[in-house]
């Protein structure tokens, strides 16, 4: 091994050499002054180019650089990707780990709530709404009036999706929409809106909760929560459209 | 939303482009467009990973692209000069600018290599991550770059001279 390969010099200009190697290319750059030389001037060529480079990072941020594509309205595909990039963090540290940034409290209770709600009545067979499809206006101006805004029934057709009808339940911050849809073989998807405490609007979000997706988020002072049993892209793609359909 | 990990390494991705891009309107061009990139496939970048190799790979990636899509021979983009930057109100901007113009004269893949290990002080495998390349491959890309700009650095006769005033 006493041999100074070109690897040891750079490992040694970066302080990357174990202790044992380090103390052998030492003797070695001792045997040998025109490689201590390369490796002087190796040095101050790095430090030549922190000197040349590093002040940037003193410079203040250039606006244009710190605005957030705001996607959600422009490119609704892009912000909801994000959105579910966003979860992927909350999972990796631990959902209430990082305050703001992650998932407030009420978000994140919104989306329980949400999946347990679709977990009581997307298997029910005989009582899934208290009314039906057939009676939508009647439906949507219910539960309309119980939320004290005007809600409305996204159209999923393009996803193979009906409405199969709503039902009014409580949730932790008072009167809940539930509606119901269905596609041909049965697979359900349950949209939950609910007036929130808590009306900072919140990016696109993903929770998974005993094998229910949901996508939620909070605009103005409702929250939404579509939940279905479905691999995460596809109800991305379909929470999407709920959220332009509602927001148009 | 301002304390998300991508917006911590702006200054960093900003360094990193004023060094492959040369003037500071392009640098930030670039650095938007890895940001876009960043924040639209941002759902791909896996949790406990490394956020940083990521970052740097995705602005390799569209640079790289850039320089395709203008259909410009990169070795030819490396021939030519950047705009020198003036500091005139240092008293190394001399030799800063030699070293500069040095760096410019090496081809894109030894000056990505030296400037994550020099100036971004990433490690091999970091850099490895960071540009898809094995480490073994990182190391003699690193060897040949420093060799390189010592000799270009020397061939100016600037080598005695380079000092640098912190």
């Amino acid at each position: 091994m006493n041999v100074l390969k070109d690897e040891d010099l750079q490992a040694f200009v970066d302080g990357a050499l174990d202790e044992g190697r380090l103390a052998e290319v030492e003797a070695l750059l001792a045997q040998h002054p025109e490689k201590a030389e390369k490796v002087r001037v190796y040095r101050q060529l790095d430090e030549g180019l922190r000197a040349l480079y590093d002040p940037v990072l003193e410079e203040p941020v250039p606006e244009r650089l710190l605005v957030r594509p705001r996607p959600w309205r422009q490119q609704p595909w892009a912000r909801a990707a994000l959105a579910a990039g966003l979860v992927a963090i909350g999972v990796g540290i631990g959902w209430f780990g990082r305050g703001a940034m992650l998932v407030p409290g009420a978000a994140a209770s919104l989306a329980r709530q949400a999946a347990v709600a679709h977990a009581v009545y997307a298997p029910e067979v005989r009582h899934p709404v208290e009314v039906g499809a057939n009676e939508q206006d009647h439906l949507v101006r219910w539960l309309s009036k119980k939320l004290g805004t005007d809600l409305k029934t996204p159209r999923l057709g393009d996803f193979g999706y009906d409405l199969v009808g709503g039902r009014l339940l409580s949730g932790p911050s008072g009167p809940v929409a539930h509606f119901m849809y269905q596609d041909k073989r049965g697979g359900r998807l349950t949209l939950y809106v609910t007036a929130q405490r808590d009306t900072r609007q919140t990016a696109f979000r993903f929770s998974q909760e005993s094998g229910v997706s949901v996508f939620y988020w909070i605009e103005g002072r409702y929250g939404y929560a579509l939940s279905g049993e479905l691999p995460r892209e596809q109800l991305l793609a379909i929470a999407n459209t709920v959220y332009q359909e509602l927001n148009p | 939303m301002d304390d998300h990990p991508i917006v911590e390494h702006i200054p960093r991705l900003r360094r990193y482009a004023r060094a492959l891009a040369g003037d500071r309107y392009s640098a930030d061009d670039l650095v938007q467009d890895t940001l876009e990139r960043a924040w639209n496939k941002y759902h791909l970048w896996r949790p406990g990973s490394d956020l940083r190799a990521w970052l740097f790979a995705i602005m390799h990636n569209v640079f790289v692209n850039q320089m395709r899509s203008r259909r410009l021979d990169l070795e030819q983009v490396m021939e030519e000069p950047p705009s020198p930057q003036v500091r005139a109100t240092q008293p190394d901007a001399l030799e800063l600018a030699d070293l500069e113009r040095a760096l410019s004269r090496l081809s894109l893949e030894h000056r990505e290599v030296l400037l994550l290990v020099a100036v971004e002080q990433m490690k091999y495998e970091e850099v490895s991550r960071a540009l898809g390349i094995p480490v073994g491959t990182v190391m003699s890309r690193l060897s040949r770059a420093r060799e390189r700009l010592r000799q270009h650095i020397e061939g100016a006769g600037h080598i005695v001279s380079l000092k640098v005033v912190k």
